[in-house]
């Protein structure tokens, strides 16, 4: 199934590694070998500069300690090669990444680069300078740290130069690696089969009109499917292929370039929709917005309920800035000031507000899920653009209602449907090109999303197909240019790129890898680390039974749907249109502005009720799912944010220790159902889709006991079992007793008061 | 209407499959709030065997999470049980009267307002519980006087409950726990370490176990003049012996060095004895205290190792608190945890309580103790006393060490040696049937504790062959005065009062049902040194301990991860079953391609939890 798409990265790349050496030991080589090294490149990938002799220090100390090689940076990565020869241990590792190796940083995934005294390099400043030490951050949290002071000035001038240039400074999108990269691999090919492939069985990508029309008869809705635009004819920021409710008219589709139109997300099995907009122009002559709304309420039972993320939602701008506080937690270039912040941790968590923003987007989500599950309400959702915010909230709306998005497949195709051919402006909110006019618009709102699947994943670990390496991987992924999922800003965008950077005819466009081509980045064996092994089927008799019945959800609230019995508000748009005509002139919509029935600000409070109604009903994990909000059930991606942190890896430990051990079982498991299957048994149980691989790959490195797992595999495999444990350095000054605990802190154990001193 | 129904009140499916997820706790400890119980309303509460009724009452309990039930409350002597009348589902309190710390009155006869004339009442395993009665006639009278007098027996010449019980196990679990065979265990005595039997009559030290191990080289004599000089008389004995390279963890109290800066010859040719045994160059004393509070005890005659006296031993002190401290650090957890969690900033919240930061601190000086030994070094550890920070230390610090300590069995034997066998003072730390709340003696340093092995199991998830449930259960019990483990100060005061033949161990109750408490995921690995990472950034809250009544967070308690495993167990199990019945049928040549390994395993199906290697 899984052709090797990849032969572009075939060769594997040589393994890069590090070593503990101090330099002295290197030094007394005398001369370093001249020979010119660079790392196996990718098809397309030139190296722009490089420099020999250049020092990498071992990530965890200030002991100077470290390993000596040639630093290169090429069209595509910073690379550092090692003078050493890898070992045959190290040549084994499982997770390898085929495009880039441990020692590489591709050019996008480089944040920020500082130099001596840790001042911050920025493009343009750096004129025949150079610093002799230079600390590289990386957006997946790598740090690497790099003395030029052994290299020759001419080589050290000319790598700190390149590397500053290619990473910081703007770019056209036409320099980004995917470009040369696609034009010189044989990927297209490949790739065109591997989309018909994608088609019938894998992840549906969203850009035509059967994509769409299969997804809405799989919710069961009834709204339009539009192809007017498959041209981006209607405008170019729209999806080439979308969908509206019934009721919109073709001038609706054809005003205001699209802007305000209601595009279909989902739909819920009571008949009510999702659906997500650009906020509405404020003045409109001839009320476009009231017609919109009207037709989304003609969706379902004339009831519409809207929310405008813009006013309860952080911005972009607050996104990025929390993001950016929250992130040098985990950047860290000495473990003394590591172990310093420890005991401020948990408020300097807290001030950062990453975590609320987190807990807001899931509130919101939920809120969303309330409107649709228990009053079966149509939902509009709004914000500026239509492309942020709204894409966090309905995707995990849907993630929370619909199983199916909770599959490896189905997750990929939400983030296709509401990400990428949803208009998420990917290039824009990562800045790859650096583009001094788009430095406000970077925030990373997908990390964001995936912040919030994590947390519903770690809440309910078996309702996901996927792994939280899956996840991980994925964000890691935003940063690596060679993917078509993140380099655009909308369907548009991408066509026209494509298009014109095509070496064919001029009817085929230029065909890029998705990142949903995994075997591009990861082997066979590495990809099973996707798959979550706490993951079941939904048990097949339960179909039988929908059909027989409403397609309700185990976990659903028996709570009546107001809707259905209450006919009143049926006339409530004809009745009152006149009036919400007055209202929509006056002012912008606000929060529930429409619900007729909850008028109450105190949403949090019911959204608590909600959570808590659901909670008392057994669990389903193919059911609807919420995300329990309160203070101890928000938590920091371990697996993601610590995974380089040599200090809190926990050796032999972490939560993998117990998974693995499931792998394995799983792996039998599914060993003995081939085997009874042979016999022609038939099995009643829900475990023969799950992948027929023996064993899952944490089942076969536990196995092999020469690789332990730590709290960060698979990132990072020790080798070294034996070590020394990591004694935090900053206890003396810890304990900062206040006030009332001031003299208890003086008294002795078991004196009484007298003893005080 | 007394039942004794001893195996119904354990009665829990045997299984895990095929347990409701709620019941996971066991039956005891509320678990049930939300949960309807299977026995008739009110009437036939199962009572333990011993166990009488004394009261029950119309009243009305204000719970905190579905406000003002009413209902029934009916006390015994060992409980406090309310079941809700008209409540869907019932909503039942079940709590030990032992875990009560504090009954006050609320309201008078004359207060206004709902429901505000009452019982508060203070429980030490991290709730409040708040009833309401009828304003007129004195209504609280007879059940404040009935509670009061039956939650703090001891302050009533009555006596606690565990000697009244009447409860029989299988297993008597007061002999999990024999010093000399945990001894010869170590590989002890050897040529370096004897047994002594000086403390036989608790006259040496009398808050010591009888049995002691101490240097080979010092004779009676010695251990005599060195228990003049160490607080209590607690005098340094060995506690562990690392197998191969004979490094040791000794215990002791303080040196009673004082204002004037005593030395004492016979204590440090004492603590040199101890260095020479494995030939470590250095002995490390690691003082639990911070170093200012080390100093400060010299005014009360106390203080630490001097450089000058002691030339061998290096001093650290790992600035660990004092009982005051933690106390007050777990009181403010609990007003952020209960009734509601803290909403806003809940993190700079948790921070400020530094209960994390305070076990960070006992689980890295632990980490260092552990790091020593491996590296072949012995050590001395001791903090005023001995019995709180001490113990907490060296217990870590095996359990890190020692991978007979992380079974269900060895785990009881540490607890059994280091916390109880050496006199940490249970009795006045949690103050069993004593009325008096606001003991200074009181604090939670055995549940900081429980919370550090928390912490290293959640870390290391395999490595444990107890679960949680095990730690909860111990923490129950703790107070709950049911079972005589965790009674009184020390062995002597337990010798008089015949403990051990008038009571029953909690041990008894864990070994009879084994299974309850074990981790499906124990993999033993002998030999393996266990760090757990003391970063805050790794350590977290015990939602499922000190949040447990919050049924918002309940729902988070079980382990699908566990459930799923057991599951796969079971399924496997079924397979490897079917399997066989159908080679057995099936005479087909084809059929042999069952590995022989899992041959062995089909044969008993049920009993396989353990490592199967199936060579796919």
């Amino acid at each position: 199934m899984l052709s090797s798409l990849g032969s572009a990265g075939g060769k594997s790349a040589k393994p890069s590694f590090v070593s503990y050496v101090t330099p002295e030991e290197i030094k007394s080589e005398k001369e370093p070998s001249r020979k010119e090294k660079h790392p196996d490149l990718l098809p397309g990938e030139v190296v722009f500069c490089s420099a020999s002799t250049v020092l990498k220090y071992t990530q965890d100390d200030l002991s100077q300690r470290g390993v000596f090689g040639v630093l290169l940076c090429t069209n595509f990565r910073v690379s550092f090669v090692s003078d050493e020869a890898p070992t045959e241990e190290m040549v084994r590792t499982l997770f390898k990444n085929k495009l880039y190796g441990e020692n590489d940083i591709p050019l996008s995934c480089v944040d920020n680069i500082y130099g001596d005294k840790r001042k911050l390099i920025t493009g343009g400043l750096v004129k025949n300078k150079y610093p002799s030490k230079m600390i590289i951050h990386c957006k997946d949290l790598r740090v690497f740290q790099f003395s030029l002071s052994f290299s020759k000035e001419e080589d050290a001038k000319k790598i700190f130069q390149g590397i500053v240039h290619h990473c910081l400074e703007p770019k056209s999108l036409r320099c980004l690696f995917a470009f040369s990269y696609c034009e010189n691999t044989s990927y297209p090919g490949s790739y065109s089969y591997c989309r018909e492939h994608l088609r019938k069985k894998q992840t549906v990508m969203f850009d035509s009109v059967e994509d769409w029309t299969q997804d809405m008869k799989r919710t069961k809705g009834n709204c339009r499917v539009v192809s007017e635009n498959s041209n981006f004819e209607l405008s170019p920021k729209l999806p080439q292929y979308f969908i509206v409710p019934k009721n919109v008219s073709d001038e609706d589709l054809t005003k205001y370039q699209g802007k305000g139109l209601p595009m279909w997300c989902w739909s819920h099995h009571s008949g009510c929709a999702l659906f997500k907009t650009a906020s509405i122009p404020l003045v409109q002559e001839d009320n476009v917005c009231c017609r919109m709304l009207t037709a989304v309420a003609h969706n379902h039972l004339y009831s519409v309920k809207t929310e405008d993320l813009s006013d309860t939602l952080p911005t972009v701008q607050d996104i990025l800035l929390s993001y950016n506080r929250f992130k040098q937690f985990f950047l860290i270039d000495n473990t003394t000031e590591f172990w310093m912040s420890d005991m401020k941790w948990f408020s300097s968590l807290d001030n950062c507000g990453w975590l609320d923003i987190i807990r807001q987007c899931l509130q919101k989500a939920v809120e969303v899920v309330e409107s649709l599950e228990k009053e079966n309400t149509n939902v509009l959702i709004m914000e500026e653009g239509g492309s942020d915010l709204c894409c966090v909230v309905s995707s995990l709306v849907q993630l929370m209602l619909d199983p199916y998005y909770r599959t490896l497949l189905g997750f990929q195709s939400l983030v296709q449907k509401e990400w990428v051919a949803g208009g998420h402006a990917f290039l824009d909110r990562s800045n790859h090109l650096h583009l001094k006019d788009k430095v406000e618009s970077q925030s990373p709102v997908f990390l964001l999303f995936l912040e919030c699947v994590w947390q519903l994943q770690q809440q309910h670990g078996p309702a996901f197909q996927f792994s939280e390496t899956y996840l991980t991987v994925l964000s890691d992924s935003i940063h690596v240019p060679v993917f078509t999922t993140f380099l655009f800003n909308n369907d548009g965008h991408r066509d026209s790129l494509l298009r014109a950077e095509s070496p064919h005819t001029q009817r085929s466009p230029l065909n890029c890898p998705t990142v949903w081509d995994w075997s591009v980045q990861f082997d066979c064996k590495a990809q099973d680390l996707f798959t979550n092994p706490l993951y079941t089927e939904k048990p097949k008799q339960d179909t039988s039974v929908r059909k027989s019945y409403r397609p309700r959800h185990l976990r659903q609230l028996s709570l009546p749907s107001s809707a259905f019995k209450t006919p009143p508000k049926k006339g409530f748009f004809k009745d009152e249109a006149d009036n919400l005509k007055k209202i929509l002139g006056v002012k912008r919509l606000s929060r529930w502005m429409l619900s007729p029935s909850s008028d109450s600000p105190q949403t949090s409070s019911s959204v608590r009720e909600f959570y808590e109604a659901w909670q008392t009903k057994p669990l389903d994990y193919h059911g609807l799912l919420l995300p329990c909000l309160d203070g101890p059930s928000i938590r920091v991606w371990m697996q993601r944010y610590l995974r380089w942190i040599h200090d809190v890896q926990i050796l032999g430990g972490g939560p993998v220790a117990m998974l693995s051990k499931v792998s394995e079982i799983l792996g039998e498991v599914q060993e003995l159902q081939r085997q009874l299957d042979r016999h022609g048994c038939t099995l009643t149980s829900n475990h023969k889709g799950a992948r027929p691989r023996a064993k899952t790959a944490a089942a076969v490195i536990a196995a092999r006991s020469s690789v332990r797992l730590s709290s960060s595999f698979p990132f990072v495999t020790s080798r070294n079992w034996s070590f020394k444990p990591a004694i935090p350095t900053s206890l003396l000054q810890s304990l900062m007793v206040t006030g009332m605990a001031g003299n208890l802190a003086d008294r002795e154990d078991d004196g009484g008061p007298e003893s005080l001193v | 209407t007394k039942f004794s129904q001893a195996s119904s009140f354990h009665s829990r499916p045997k299984h895990l499959l095929s347990s409701p997820p709620k019941k996971i706790w066991g039956p005891t400890f509320g678990y049930k709030c939300l949960e309807s119980l299977k026995m008739e309303p009110l009437a036939d509460c199962s009572l333990l065997p011993g166990e009488e009724r004394i009261i029950d009452k119309d009243i009305i309990y204000i719970c905190p999470f579905s406000g003002a039930l009413k209902g029934k409350v009916f006390i015994t002597n060992y409980r406090l049980y309310f079941k809700s009348a008209d409540a869907d589902p019932a909503v039942t309190l079940d709590v030990p009267l032992g875990a009560i710390g504090r009954v006050e009155k609320m309201g008078g006869a004359s207060s206004r307002g709902e429901n505000s004339y009452g019982l508060d009442i203070t429980c030490k395993d991290m709730r409040n519980l708040r009833f309401a009665l009828k304003q007129e006639g004195h209504s609280r009278r007879d059940i404040f006087d009935i509670l009061f007098k039956y939650a703090f027996p001891l302050s009533h010449g009555l006596l606690l409950f565990a000697y009244l019980s009447q409860e029989k196990f299988e297993e008597n679990g007061w002999s999990v726990y024999k010093p000399m065979e945990e001894f010869r265990r170590q590989g002890l005595p050897n040529d370096k370490w004897r047994v002594t039997f000086i403390n036989a009559n608790y006259e040496l030290c009398d808050t010591y176990p009888t049995i002691l191990v101490v240097p080979f080289k010092a004779t009676e004599e010695d251990l005599r003049k060195v228990c003049t000089f160490r607080s209590r008389g607690r005098i340094p004995v060995l506690s562990w012996i690392h197998r191969e390279n004979q490094a040791v963890i000794c215990r002791c109290s303080q040196p009673l060095v004082g204002m004037s800066g005593k030395r004492n010859k016979d204590d440090e040719r004492y603590l040199d004895l101890i260095r020479e045994a494995n030939g470590t160059a250095k002995l490390t004393i690691y003082d639990a205290r911070p170093s200012v509070n080390a100093v400060a005890n010299k005014a009360t005659g106390g203080g630490y190792e001097g450089d000058d006296a002691y030339q061998n031993a290096e001093l650290v002190f790992l600035d660990i608190h004092n009982i005051h401290v933690m106390r007050e650090s777990l009181k403010k957890l609990k007003d952020i945890v209960y009734p509601n969690v803290e909403e806003s900033h809940w993190l700079s919240s948790l921070e400020s309580t530094h209960w994390l930061e305070h076990i960070k601190l006992v689980i890295s000086g632990a980490i260092q103790v552990a790091d020593k030994i491996s590296g072949g070094n012995s050590v001395v550890v001791h903090c005023s006393d001995g019995w709180d920070r001490t113990a907490q230390l060296t217990s870590l610090a095996m359990l890190m060490l020692d991978s007979h300590y992380r079974t269900l069995r060895g785990f009881q034997v540490l607890l059994e040696k280091e916390w109880i066998g050496f006199g940490h003072k249970f009795a006045n730390r949690i103050g069993h049937g004593d009325k008096n709340h606001a003991d200074q003696d009181r604090s939670p340093i055995f549940v900081q504790f429980i919370d550090c092995v928390w912490q290293m199991t959640k870390q290391f998830p395999t490595a444990f062959e107890f679960n949680e449930r095990l730690l909860v259960t111990i923490l129950d019990h703790l107070f709950s005065c049911r079972f005589g483990t965790f009674l009184y100060n020390c062995e002597r005061a337990r010798d008089t009062n015949e403990l051990r033949s008038k009571t029953v161990s909690l041990w008894s109750l864990v070994n009879s049902d084994l299974s309850f408490y074990q981790n499906p995921f124990y993999t033993p690995e002998s030999n393996r040194v266990l760090y757990p990472v003391a970063s805050m950034r790794h350590l977290e809250l015990w939602v499922t301990y000190y949040i447990r009544w919050n049924p918002r967070i309940r729902q988070q308690q079980q382990s699908p991860v566990e459930q799923r495993y057991i599951e796969l167990l079971a399924l496997r199990d079924e397979y490897l079953k079917k399997l066989e019945e159908l080679q057995l049928s099936d005479s087909s040549p084809n059929s042999s391609h069952l590995s022989n390994s899992s041959t062995p395993n089909a044969a008993s199906p049920t009993q396989h939890i353990t490592h199967l290697h199936t060579p796919f």
